[in-house]
């Protein structure tokens, strides 16, 4: 390689090293590989050059051309390289600000758990039905085997809108106009808002029910049993005790309540259990003969279980709600807890 | 039904503690509410005896006493009842006394003049809620003697809570009879004995045919010459106490020992106040008759009433009446043992706001067997504590209108059937026999079973399944798992899960409320005039006096409540039923509602803060609509009496012109009156608007490319800018892809009453690539509508 040749190279890498970004550089790339760059003057002088010359002049150019395109290439890597860490570095922010946009809301605790409820109803088969809130005599007592003036009518404070028209104190309703209008097996839950006229620390004149019934040609008190011990273990989803207690409701023969080991002492006796170990959580039993005959089954051929489970009663135990009225205060503190 | 243990314990005594026999009573249905203490703890109390009363030397108010409490010397104790006087006997806390609540009795200096402990009134011994002065004892309590030895009260009051069918219950012996059952093991009724009357008097007793059905059996007796100030001995004082009954003199107090001890109410008038012989009969419409409460009613005509010849002096088998009533002064009274058949009762009490001990049991059914007996019992107590000579019984009955007990038939299969197991034939007739039922087997697997006239609650075959399974334990009846035949169910795809536009709303910052359906009615009335609401006949209060015809009703208390609670930002929906009455029927129609007010986001660092508007709800309500799919809903300007003129909508579906429900910002004159100073912004929409939506059906993608042209067109503010959409929509057709409104101008370049509205117009050719010549004159086209019918023009 010729001394002019080797300052020429020396010459275009210091260019090359001031080159402060790939403009700059791209400019010094045209001014030595351009179509008039001074690599390419060189090669196109060679023609000049006596022949026996010219491989040896063409391979110094050649070379020192390729050197230069090297650092050239090797220049831009850097050059890229270190815009790109400017780029980055002036582009970084704090990361732990808050992040824009609308907050969630959620459901309400009871549709929650009226939620949760279906679901393990409806995984087993249960059909979803609601009825009116308005009900007639007929349908939330007579049909229900509770005539008139009945001491069970005493259990439930009603409210009426006149002498034939109220609002249900129960589900239970829905039972009879499943059954009046359809045909066995059933499979039914219904949920939905229930009145009572009572009002304290422990009442709410609004809950919210579960009625839920089975009937078909072979359901008995066994099944009532399984079905219920399953439901409780899957709602707590705890391994609770589940007891069966004697009880009356007229619409159900034999009729109990259901009891589960205290979910909040496990069965020791707390104040959530009144000492006890035990919950009461729901009223159940196998359907009355005389409700049958009202909805115009044939009690002879069919059998059927019916349970009601209070919907504010399983959400406090689940949630650790102490008191019944927050529920419907819509207090938006209580409210968001259940997010 | 409230009791003491020892009282049941003298009747049947299973080897069981307090704790297993409560539990053994809830686990057959005879549910224990609670076991409290016959007394409160307290110790060294003796029964005393005042010797003299002295008064005190330096107050007025204080006496010096000498009290004889077993120990040879009297104690001197300073006293301040206003009842303390020589002769008497009192509980006296003697020095290291404990009584309830913990105070310990020291002896003590009083104005100078020590005393050696205190005597007791009942409410210092936790045995009564007031107290006038010391307890007066009987006379014969044996002094010296520790008070709770003397008054056995180591003991527990046990309080059960029946069911309305278990009235052969409602008595110490029917506990008995249930707890002997449960343990196998007797029990000792106690035994009565006849009466020998000592007088031939009787009043005389006329049961009007009428009335024979509701009063099958009446017995009278009339006793004369009783101590009408005889006092209640202090055994049957406490045990009505335990049972939560006031002493309210002997014959009463008889009446109610043995309503308790038998399940019997009895009622005693005073026979001087009966003008010639009992009339039961029914009352006559407008017939007024003062109870003993005091209460004066009016009868109806259809009420059993006991009468003498010219008025009726109770209302039978509820309460008596004030006129004919014992006293203090009574002699002679008439005993009444009677059965009332519930029908006759049931609902009678509660229509004059009563509910007694006696209703209760008649209603629910009292052993129509049981009157001879109650009648002796009473009979001898009376005579034991006040004395007085009895005439005879003299009995109205009608036996045909007695309950009786018709066999039922029992087969084996179907307690097999209803309860999961058979139950071998020995252990069926073993409990039923138990049960005091008389069992025949007619064939095998085959019964014939009629129950004791004490369970009203046992009339057909369920009855008894159930008593067996009640009888052996639920707990020892099997459990399974049902096996249920496999069904899919429908799961229809046009329509759409409550679920899922509950959903929408949360994840737009909607928290759910749950509000009562019963509403103030002013307030409702001033946001849904145009809806006759369903009022209550018996609200409990009277903002909860009408069912509500909106749901913002609710949700506007429930928004206040939170303003009130330093809560600005407030979203809100709830979904349920509201009632209306439309043509005199009532609906119930559910939908969908909400409540937006506040920042239209949380505060945040890098968000301008501003508050809701009326697009922000019609952003959430657009989004809801779009869940079904369905593109033919459209927002009408109209006004609601609730909502701003200027910014209220009326969402209807264009494909049946179906109204589907109201959005807006609450009117500020009622935003004023509620007391709520930020703007507040409402939507209710029909539920079943939203749970209908669209199947999808795939339209081929174009391959070809889509061409944008945007316009600003200037139009007077008064037209609306979906009739300008719809409008470039008709005009251009089905090469519209995508039209966006992407700004709106008002002010400079513009005149006064005029705005610019930008609108966005993305065009594509299923099969071609379209040309600008033709997209040219389809944007002219366009342009022309637009200026024939809005007088619109391009923005310069």
């Amino acid at each position: 390689m010729t001394e002019e040749l080797q300052a020429l190279l020396q010459q275009a890498e210091s260019e090359l090293q001031q080159a402060r970004d790939l403009s700059e550089l791209d400019s010094i790339r045209v001014r030595y590989l351009g179509k008039k760059g001074l690599f390419t003057q060189r090669l196109q002088a060679l023609g000049k050059l006596p022949p026996e010359q010219r491989p040896a002049a063409g391979k110094a150019i050649n070379e020192a051309r390729r050197t230069f395109q090297q650092a050239l290439e090797d220049r831009r890597r850097q050059l890229h390289q270190a815009h790109l860490e400017a780029r980055l570095a002036a582009e970084t922010i704090d990361v732990t600000l808050p992040g824009r946009g609308q907050r969630s809301g959620g459901l309400h605790p009871v549709t929650r758990t009226l939620e949760r409820i279906r679901r393990i109803f409806v995984g087993a088969g249960f059909e979803v039905v609601e009825g009116p809130e308005i009900e007639d005599d007929y349908h939330n007592f007579e049909a229900l085997n509770i005539p008139p003036h009945h001491p069970a009518r005493a259990m439930h404070d009603t409210f009426y809108l006149d002498a034939h028209t109220l609002l249900r104190t129960h589900t239970s309703p829905v039972q009879i106009r499943v059954m009046e209008t359809g045909e066995p097996p059933f499979r039914v839950i219904a949920p939905g808002r229930v009145y009572r006229c009572d009002s304290d620390l422990t009442h709410t004149p609004m809950f919210h029910q579960v009625e839920g019934f089975l009937v078909d040609e072979d359901v008995s008190f066994a099944d009532l049993r399984g079905v219920l011990d399953q439901f409780l273990r899957l709602f707590f989803e705890q391994d609770v005790r589940v007891r069966f207690r004697p009880s009356y409701f007229p619409f159900t023969e034999p009729s109990a309540e259901v009891d589960v080991s205290c979910v909040m002492c496990g069965g020791e006796g707390c104040r959530i259990c009144g000492r006890s170990g035990w919950l009461e959580v729901m009223g159940c039993g196998m359907i009355h003969p005389n409700v049958f005959r009202a909805a115009g089954i044939d009690a002879n051929r069919y059998s059927g279980f019916a349970f009601g489970l209070g919907v504010e009663r399983l959400a406090m135990l689940r949630y650790g709600i102490g008191d019944l009225r927050l529920f419907f205060e819509n207090d938006l503190r209580f409210l968001e807890q259940f997010r | 039904m409230r009791f003491s243990e020892a009282w049941l314990r003298e009747y049947v005594d299973p080897p069981l503690d307090t704790e297993h026999l409560v539990e053994q009573l809830t686990m057959a249905g005879l549910e224990v509410d609670a076991v409290e203490p016959a007394a409160p703890p307290f110790s060294g109390v003796v029964v005393a005896e005042v010797i003299s009363v002295e008064p005190h030397p330096n107050a007025d108010r204080l006496r010096v006493c000498q009290v004889v409490a077993g120990a040879e010397t009297p104690l001197q104790i300073v006293c301040g009842a206003p009842n303390v006087h020589q002769g008497m006997k009192a509980p006296l806390a003697t020095v290291g006394a404990v009584l309830p609540g913990g105070a310990k009795i020291r002896k003590s200096r009083l104005r100078g003049v020590e005393s050696f402990g205190m005597l007791c009134s009942a409410k210092e011994l936790g045995l009564a809620e007031t107290a006038e002065g010391l307890w007066e004892l009987p006379a014969d309590a044996p002094v010296g003697e520790d008070l709770r030895a003397y008054l056995q009260l180591d003991d527990r009051v046990i309080e059960v809570d029946l069911t309305p069918n278990r009235a052969d219950c409602l008595s110490v012996e029917g506990i008995a009879r249930e707890v002997a059952v449960l343990n196998r093991i007797d029990w000792r009724p106690g035994a009565v004995e006849a009466v020998t009357p000592l007088h031939e008097e009787r009043l005389s007793v006329e049961v009007a045919e009428e009335a024979k059905s509701g009063c099958p059996r009446y017995l009278g007796r009339l006793i004369r010459g009783i101590d009408p100030r005889a006092p209640t001995p202090m055994w049957m004082q406490e045990r009505l106490r335990r049972s939560g009954i006031r002493s309210l003199g002997a014959v009463v107090d008889v009446t109610n020992y043995v309503l308790l001890e038998l399940g019997q109410p009895l009622h005693a008038f005073d026979a001087a106040r009966i003008d010639d012989g009992i009339q039961v009969r029914l009352g006559r419409p407008g017939e007024k008759l003062t109870l003993l409460n005091d209460q004066e009613i009016t009868l109806s005509g259809d009420e059993l009433v006991i009468a003498d010849a010219r008025r009726p002096l109770a209302l039978a088998g509820i309460m008596g009446g004030r006129e004919s009533a014992v006293d203090d002064t009574t002699e002679d009274i008439l005993l009444e043992c009677a059965f009332f058949a519930p029908a006759a009762i049931m609902g009678k009490a509660r229509r004059y706001g009563l509910h007694t001990d006696a209703s209760h049991r008649f209603e629910r059914g009292v052993d129509p067997q049981l009157q001879a007996r109650a009648m002796e019992r009473a009979t001898r107590l009376i005579l034991e504590i006040a004395g007085g000579r009895p005439g005879p019984v003299v009995a109205a009955v009608a036996t045909e209108h007695l309950p009786r007990k018709r066999p039922i038939s029992l087969r084996a299969a179907q307690i097999e059937r209803i309860l999961g197991r058979g139950f071998p034939a020995a252990e069926v007739t073993a409990i039923l026999k138990r049960l005091g039922m008389a069992v025949e087997a007619d064939r095998p697997g085959h019964w014939q079973v009629t129950p004791p006239s004490f369970r009203f609650d046992i009339d057909i075959e369920a009855d008894l399944i159930e008593e067996l399974a009640r009888i052996a334990g639920y707990q020892n009846l099997p459990t399974r798992s049902p096996r249920l035949p496999v069904t899919l169910r429908s799961v229809p795809e046009e329509r759409l899960s409550p679920a899922r536009a509950n959903a929408l709303l949360c994840d737009r910052g909607y928290q759910e409320a749950i509000t009562y359906s019963f509403v103030d009615a002013a307030l409702q009335q001033k946001l849904a005039p145009q809806r006759e609401p369903v009022p209550l006949v018996n609200p409990l209060s009277s903002d909860m006096a009408v069912m509500r015809t909106t749901l913002w009703t609710g949700l506007l208390q429930a928004l206040r409540y939170n303003l009130s609670r330093q809560q600005s930002r407030i979203r809100l929906f709830e979904s349920g039923l509201r009632f209306c009455r439309k043509d005199g029927a009532i609906r119930q129609e559910k939908c969908l509602a909400g409540i937006l007010s506040g920042d239209a986001f949380p505060e945040q660092w890098a968000l301008p803060r501003r508050p809701v508007d009326f697009y922000d709800l019609k952003g959430d309500v657009e989004a809801l609509l779009a869940l079904t799919g369905r593109r033919t809903f459209i927002f009408r300007p109209e006004s609601h009496p609730a909502l701003h003129p200027g910014q209220s909508a009326a969402i209807v579906d264009r494909a049946d012109q179906r109204h589907c429900g109201w959005l807006g910002m609450l009117h500020p004159v009622l935003a004023e009156e509620l007391g709520i100073d930020q703007d507040v912004f409402l939507f209710e929409l029909d539920q079943d608007v939203i749970e209908r939506c669209r199947l999808p059906f795939y339209r081929a993608v174009s391959r070809f490319p889509v061409v944008r042209r945007d316009l600003a067109v200037v139009v007077d503010e008064a037209v609306p800018a979906q009739a300008l959409l719809d409008t470039v929509a008709d005009s251009v057709g089905k090469l519209l892809v995508d039209l966006v409104l992407f700004d709106v101008y008002r002010g400079s370049g513009l005149a006064e009453k005029e705005k610019s509205l930008a609108l966005g117009l993305v065009l594509q050719h299923p099969e071609r690539t379209l040309t600008d010549d033709e997209v040219d004159r389809l944007i002219d086209q366009v342009l022309e509508t637009l200026e024939q019918r809005f007088g619109a023009r391009l923005r310069g």
